[in-house]
C-alpha cells in the first residue's frame, strides 16, 4: 500500500494543517509517513499545498506530482490537481468553492459542500475537518480514532471540540 | 507523555540533533526556509540552559561562534544561501585558526536574493571551500528527516575531532518536511568529550595562549597551510560517506544527494520492479567525495546519470571520478525547480535504458 | 633601555632603591613594531597596568582587531584572540556568553569599530553585553597606508581625501561613542585622550572603570582614547599630540559621556 495524498486550497483553508493530522494518524498506526508542504513567502492568501505520503514500505520519495488522492478547497487547485490524479484515484471537492468540470471517467470525485457545512457547524475554518472526515471513511485507510488521537495532541483546548464534531460531521456524511 | 515518534521537520530534527550533540552556543538571523531551526533553537536553548543569540546580521553570527568556539564550546549557526554568502569570511577564518563549528545551509533558489524554492547550488561553495584561502570543509547532505539529525549529531564530532568547520548542507525541501524521528527525545546518546587543550579560558596555571590566522613570519603560512592540507587529506581519506544501492548488478547508475536521491530512488525502486538493472550511489559526504566507488563503478558500467537541483556542480566532481571510464549524463532543474520521476525516465530513455 | 624585571605590584627592593617603573606582568618583554609617536603603545600598555592592578589578568581573554593594533597578541602577556576585521564585539560575545567569569575585552581602532563593525558595535552594546571595549580613534587607517577613516576630521588631508575631507564628498566625521551612550544597554562611556601626561593618567582611569564595570557585572562599557598617528597625519610626534589638543577634542570634547 502506498497512499499519495495531496491536500490543495487557499492559505487559511487549514490546508497544511489537514495534512499534518493525516500524516500524524498515519504515524499512529506504524506507517511510513511523510509530509511536505508548498511554502512561499506570503502568510495568508494565497495557494497552498501539502503532500502526504503514507506507505507500508519506507518512502522513496516524499514529493507527489500524480496523487492517488487529491483533496482540493477551491477552484484553482482542483483545476491544478484533478488532471495530475492518477487513473482510479480519489478526488474530494469543497463545491462551496469549487466547481467540478472534467471530462475525465476514470477518477472517482466526491463532492462536498465542506465550507457551508462548516458554516452550518459555526466557523468556516473547519471545513478541512469535514473533507479529512470525508476522506476517513471513504478511504477506510486510517481510523477515525487515529485522527481523533492526533486532534487531540495538536490542538489547544478550545478549538478541540469544534474540529472534532466537523471530522465526525464528514465521517458520518 | 513519552511517545515513541515525533512527527518534526528537517529543520527541527538538525536543531534537535544539536541539543543531543551538546551544542552549548547557537546564533542566527531568520531567512526562509530555515526558520523553524533557529525557532526551535530559541525554545530548546534556553530549556537546556545554554546560549541562544538572535544575531544582528549572518556576519555577526559566524563571529560568535568563532567566539563561543574559541571559548571552548560546542557551537552552531544556520542559515540559507544569501546568508552563507555572508559567513564565508567567517567560515575561513575559523578554518584558518583551526576552530571547530557547525554552519547549517538550507539552500535556497538562486543567484541574489533568488527565491525560497529548494536548490542544490550552493554546492560548489560549500565543497570547494567557499571563502578565501586553500581550504576544505567537511559537508554532510542529509537525505531525509532522521539522517538530518544523526549527521548534525555527527558534525560536532567531526569538527571537534579534526578542528575545522563542518557543513550540514541541505535543501529547502528537507528543512520543510515532516517526517517521524523514533525516540529522540527519550534517548541518552553517548556525547563524545574532546579536550579542548588550545582553548581561550584565561590563562590561570598556563601560559598565555593566542588564536590567530595572521601568520606573517617568513614562510610560516606556508607550513600552516600545509599543515591543514595534511588534515583534509587524513580526512578524505577517513570519513567518506556514502550510500549504495543494487550496485552488484547494475548496468546504470544514478547519482543524487540530499532530498534529490530521495526522487531518485523512487525512480530506482520502480525500474528494478521492471527487471532493469539499474543503481544508485547517493553521497552521504558531498566532501570528502566518495570519488574510489564511483571510480570502480564507472568501470563496470554502462552509464551514469547524475540529478541535481543546479545547473551541473557535482556534475563536475562524478566526472572528475569517472576519468572517462563511462558516459557521464545529467539531468537538473534550476531556480527552485524540482526534477520530476518523469523527468528522469525520460533522460534514461534517452540513455537507451 | 631594556626592561626586565616584569614584577610590578610587588616590589621588595630596599627604601633607598624604590623602583618606580617596570614592565607590567600582562605585557610581553619584546619590542613593539608601532611607529615613533604612536598612541598605541602607551594604550596598550595603560590597560596591561589596569589588568595588573586590578588581578585579572589570569581571567582576562583580548580580542584584538584588524588595522595597526592586529599584532597586539604579540605584546599581551595573557590569552587573545584575533577577530576579523569589524567583528570583535561578535567574537567577545561569543566567549562572554559562555565564558561569564572570565574578563573580555576588545581593543578595536576607528575603523574596526566605526565603520565596517559598526553593526557589531551598535548591536553588542544594546544587547548590553557585559564586555569593555578600548576604542582608539587616531582619525585615519594607519594599517594600509593612511586612508579616510570614519573619524577623519573635515578638511583633514588623507590618501583618499587628497584635498581633505569634505562634508558634501565624504560625509561627517562619525562620532560613534555619542551615538552609543543613547543605547540603554551601554553603562559608561568616556572619551579620553593620550597627548599629555595628565590625559595619558585620565585614560587609565577610565580604562580601569570600564574594567570594574565588567568586574561589578554592571554590562558595557567604552572608552575612546583620542591616539596620535604622527605618520599618517604626516606631522612630527609634538605636532601630533598638540594637534589632537587644538584640533580633534574640537569636534571629539573629552569626558564622561554616559555613566
Amino acid at each position: 500500500m502506498k497512499e499519495e495524498i495531496i491536500c490543495a486550497g487557499f492559505g487559511g483553508q487549514g490546508i497544511m494543517f489537514l495534512g499534518k493530522i493525516l500524516a500524524l494518524a498515519g504515524m499512529k498506526e506504524n506507517k511510513y509517513v511523510s509530509w511536505m508542504p508548498s511554502y512561499g513567502a506570503e502568510v495568508r492568501g494565497g495557494t497552498a499545498h501539502s503532500m502526504v505520503v503514507i506507505s507500508d514500505k519506507e518512502i522513496a520519495s516524499p514529493i507527489v506530482s500524480h496523487p492517488t488522492t487529491a483533496i482540493v478547497m477551491n477552484q484553482p487547485s482542483l483545476d491544478k490537481f484533478l488532471p495530475k490524479t492518477k487513473a482510479q484515484g480519489l478526488v474530494i471537492v469543497n463545491t462551496s468553492l469549487a466547481k467540478v468540470n472534467s471530462p475525465r471517467k476514470d477518477l472517482e470525485v466526491l463532492e462536498i459542500p465542506a465550507t457551508e457545512m462548516a458554516a452550518s457547524l459555526g466557523n468556516i475554518k473547519i471545513a478541512n475537518m469535514i473533507v479529512l472526515g470525508v476522506y476517513l471513511a471513504k478511504k477506510k485507510l486510517l481510523n477515525l480514532e487515529s485522527a481523533l488521537q492526533s486532534l487531540k495532541e495538536t490542538l489547544a483546548e478550545q478549538f478541540l471540540e469544534l474540529n472534532i464534531s466537523a471530522l465526525k460531521a464528514g465521517f458520518n456524511l | 507523555m513519552m511517545r515513541e515518534k515525533i512527527l518534526m521537520c528537517g529543520n527541527e530534527a538538525i536543531g534537535e540533533g544539536a541539543i543531543q550533540a551538546n551544542c552549548q552556543f547557537y546564533a542566527g538571523y531568520p531567512i526562509t526556509p530555515q526558520n523553524e531551526l533557529t525557532a526551535y533553537m530559541a525554545r530548546r536553548m534556553y530549556e537546556e540552559g545554554r546560549v541562544f543569540i538572535q544575531s544582528e546580521s549572518e556576519i555577526s553570527a559566524i563571529n560568535m561562534v568563532f567566539g563561543a568556539s574559541l571559548a571552548g564550546a560546542r557551537a552552531m549557526t544556520s542559515s540559507s544561501s544569501p546568508g552563507i554568502s555572508l559567513k564565508q569570511e567567517g567560515i575561513s577564518y575559523l578554518v584558518g585558526c583551526e576552530l571547530p563549528a557547525v554552519i547549517v545551509n538550507i539552500m535556497r533558489g538562486g543567484p541574489g536574493l533568488g527565491n525560497i524554492a529548494p536548490s542544490q547550488a550552493d554546492y560548489f561553495q560549500a565543497v570547494k571551500g567557499g571563502g578565501h584561502g586553500d581550504y576544505k570543509t567537511i559537508v554532510l547532505a542529509p537525505s531525509s528527516v532522521e539522517e538530518a539529525f544523526n549527521l548534525t549529531r555527527l558534525s560536532f564530532d567531526l569538527a571537534d575531532h579534526y578542528r575545522n568547520p563542518v557543513i550540514i548542507l541541505g535543501d529547502g525541501l528537507l528543512g520543510q518536511m515532516m517526517e517521524p524521528l523514533p525516540q529522540i527525545l527519550n534517548s541518552k546518546l553517548k556525547i563524545q568529550n574532546y579536550p579542548k587543550d588550545w582553548a581561550l579560558t584565561g590563562c590561570l596555571g598556563r601560559k598565555p595562549r593566542i588564536i590567530r590566522s595572521l601568520l606573517l613570519g617568513e614562510g610560516e603560512l606556508e607550513r600552516h597551510n600545509q599543515k591543514l592540507q595534511e588534515k583534509f587529506k587524513s580526512i578524505s581519506e577517513k570519513e567518506v560517506r556514502f550510500e549504495r544501492l543494487y550496485l552488484e548488478d547494475a548496468e546504470f547508475v544514478l547519482i543524487a544527494y540530499g532530498t534529490v536521491s530521495r526522487i531518485c530512488k523512487a525512480v530506482v525502486n520502480n525500474l528494478r520492479g521492471k527487471n532493469k538493472k539499474i543503481g544508485l550511489i547517493r553521497p552521504i559526504t558531498l566532501w570528502p567525495f566518495p570519488e574510489k566507488i564511483i571510480r570502480e563503478t564507472a568501470e563496470k558500467i554502462e552509464g551514469i546519470l547524475v540529478v541535481e537541483m543546479s545547473a551541473g556542480q557535482m556534475l563536475e566532481d562524478v566526472k572528475l571520478a569517472v576519468e572517462g571510464k563511462c558516459p557521464v549524463y545529467f539531468c537538473g532543474r534550476m531556480g527552485g525547480g524540482i526534477p520530476t520521476e518523469e523527468e528522469i525516465y525520460e533522460k534514461l530513455s534517452q540513455m537507451l535504458i | 633601555m631594556k626592561i626586565t624585571n616584569k614584577t610590578s605590584s610587588t616590589n621588595q627592593t630596599s627604601k633607598a632603591l624604590r623602583k618606580v617603573f617596570s614592565l607590567p606582568a600582562s605585557m610581553r618583554d619584546v619590542a613593539m613594531h608601532y611607529c615613533s609617536g604612536c598612541g598605541h603603545g602607551i594604550i596598550h600598555r595603560l590597560i596591561c597596568e589596569v589588568i595588573d592592578e586590578l588581578e585579572i589578568r589570569e581571567k582576562t581573554i583580548g580580542v584584538a582587531p584588524v588595522g595597526c593594533a592586529v599584532l597586539a597578541y604579540d605584546y599581551w602577556n595573557f590569552d587573545t584572540t584575533e577577530a576579523s576585521h569589524g567583528r570583535p564585539p561578535a567574537v567577545a560575545t561569543g566567549i562572554k556568553r559562555i565564558l561569564p567569569e572570565r574578563i573580555v575585552f576588545t581593543y578595536q581602532g576607528d575603523g574596526d569599530l566605526a565603520a565596517i563593525g559598526t553593526a557589531e558595535i551598535i548591536h553588542t552594546a544594546n544587547r548590553g553585553e557585559n564586555i569593555t571595549v578600548i576604542f582608539v580613534n587616531n582619525a585615519v587607517y594607519g594599517m594600509t597606508g593612511g586612508q579616510m577613516a570614519p573619524t577623519t576630521i573635515l578638511g583633514q588631508k588623507t590618501e583618499t581625501t587628497p584635498w581633505g575631507r569634505d562634508a558634501q564628498r565624504d560625509g561627517f566625521p562619525l562620532k560613534i561613542s555619542e551615538m552609543l551612550a543613547l543605547l540603554s544597554g551601554v553603562v559608561y562611556v568616556e572619551r579620553t585622550a593620550v597627548n599629555n601626561a595628565k590625559n595619558v593618567l585620565l585614560t587609565k582611569k577610565a580604562i580601569k572603570k570600564a574594567f570594574l564595570n565588567q568586574i561589578e557585572n554592571k554590562g558595557f562599557s567604552l572608552v575612546e582614547i583620542l591616539s596620535p598617528c604622527p605618520t599618517y597625519w604626516r606631522m612630527s610626534p609634538v605636532e601630533a599630540v598638540k594637534w589632537i589638543e587644538t584640533e580633534m577634542v574640537k569636534y571629539y570634547p573629552l569626558g564622561v559621556i554616559k555613566g
